[in-house]
């Protein structure tokens, strides 16, 4: 049985993401317990609301450096939405917050640059794409179709420091971003895969078979 | 351009799903979980449960439907009627709910729009503006499932909302809701005009051609059907498929 530790700091839609992990076949374990992120196969990092505020429940709960301790195992992770944006160095969010640092990168607002017809936060469906599709075979997007639509809910995106690792981009307002980022066996959805219908539960299943090994 | 999403709306009272004439004379249709599933699986893009007695209680009993339906449904889930306090839109949320849609609570206390937007963002905050028609161009809002006056303007309170910091607004037109004779597109198109925020339409659809008349007149950016799903007169994969060949985006 492959087990994945939800992380339960109080933040993020946790029910729908056990739920989704479940229905991959996955053994499910919402905790806060360093023995039980540590022994797990994979973690799961949910995380919704403020960069600052996110980190700040981390912090106060030492779950910043089981999430260090846990990487350095070369086990795999997946932050979701404000739970990727946290394993970046920092965000600008309210003046300058410092992330877990695990990506190398920052976490920036969205720019607006048809001012007429969209506004923040970006909530909607959005397509997720790549030039090279085949970056994608046995990553969490293995076998996603290219221009899949994902549900997002944001207002910051993430700007991996280096190309190589942003998995695929999305537009909005004319304005292109990173929507998933893998950066050795750490990825990161900017969009919700537990409410991505069919084709998100199918990521959650691709990081539970990353997770079996 | 935005997709348009296709949203089912799930009247519930006493744990079965209901639809009734204008908001009243309400009939069992199913039951809210089956048919939560049913249109998850047929390609919709949200389901929003509304609990159609929760005026008369004061609170919203729909937590344990929300609850299961995360057991099949993986697409974002709104929740509505009865939502009175902060504590409410937390119990919705921790039920596995991602919006919760405020009516009567927003009409009374306009500043709680501004507290619950504070605490949980925006995107969480849909204020359901039921509307009737009081003369040339005038639509009143009513609250209590379309029973009690207001005395507010349509047009007036929306874009209130939207100042106070609404993430959406689910419009809901009390003279065509449950006619199945189709949107009253010339409420949904000033509304439109007179908001920023994200509209999504309710109330009238009867065939899938009144929802392409409806996207076609007014910007709206999704439609809530029942009747439509719930009698089996179209599924969402009609509407969809009706849509796009129509040249209107949506998520396939």
């Amino acid at each position: 049985m492959t087990t994945i530790a939800v992380i339960d700091y109080g933040l993020g839609n946790i029910k729908s993401i056990c739920r989704a992990l479940k229905k991959s076949g996955a053994e499910v374990c919402l905790t806060k317990d360093r023995d039980e992120v540590l022994s797990s196969d994979g973690v799961l990092l949910p995380g919704v609301g403020a960069f600052a505020h996110g980190m700040e429940k981390l912090i106060s709960q030492g779950i910043d450096e089981q999430l260090r301790e846990f990487s350095e195992t070369g086990k795999p992770m997946l932050g979701i939405c404000l739970g990727m944006q946290m394993l970046f160095d920092r965000s600008t969010e309210f003046g300058n917050t410092e992330g877990l640092g695990l990506i190398p990168g920052q976490v920036l607002k969205l720019e607006i640059l048809d001012e007429a017809h969209e506004k923040l936060p970006h909530v909607n469906w959005n397509e997720i794409k790549s030039e090279d599709p085949s970056k994608w075979d046995g990553t969490i997007l293995d076998t996603i179709k290219g221009g899949e639509d994902m549900y997002f809910v944001h207002s910051y995106y993430v700007k991996p420091s280096s190309e190589e690792d942003v998995l695929s981009t999305t537009v909005y307002s004319q304005f292109e971003y990173c929507s998933t980022v893998k950066h050795k066996n750490i990825y990161g959805c900017q969009y919700h895969p537990e409410k991505s219908a069919t084709a998100g539960l199918k990521i959650m299943k691709n990081f539970m078979e990353i997770c079996r090994g | 351009m935005n997709k348009k999403r296709v949203i089912a709306r799930v009247d519930v009272k006493n744990e079965f799903v209901i639809k009734g004439i204008h908001l009243e004379g309400l009939r069992k249709v199913g039951d809210p979980n089956e048919l939560a599933k049913k249109y998850y699986e047929s390609g919709v893009d949200e389901i929003i449960f509304m609990d159609a007695v929760a005026a008369y209680y004061d609170r919203n009993s729909l937590s344990h439907i929300i609850e299961k339906a995360c057991d099949d449904v993986f697409v974002p889930i709104a929740v509505g009627g009865g939502i009175r306090t902060i504590e409410d839109v937390q119990t919705a949320l921790n039920s596995g709910a991602d919006k919760v849609a405020i009516n009567t609570k927003a009409v009374q206390d306009p500043e709680f729009i501004e507290r619950a937007a504070k605490v949980f963002g925006s995107q969480c905050i849909v204020i359901s503006i039921d509307a009737k028609h009081v003369g040339d161009g005038k639509w009143e809002a009513y609250v209590d499932n379309g029973r009690e006056p207001t005395g507010l303007d349509v047009i007036e309170w929306a874009q209130k909302v939207e100042q106070l910091g609404a993430g959406e607004i689910m419009l809901t037109s009390i003279d065509a809701e449950g006619t199945k004779k189709g949107f009253d597109c010339d409420l949904n198109k000033v509304v439109c005009d007179a908001v920023t925020i994200p509209v999504i339409s309710s109330g009238g659809a009867g065939k899938t051609s009144h929802v392409i008349e409806l996207m076609e007149t007014a910007e709206v950016d999704a439609v809530a059907v029942a009747s439509l799903v719930h009698y089996e007169l179209s599924s969402i994969e009609e509407i969809k498929k009706d849509l796009l060949s129509k040249g209107i985006k949506v998520r396939v």
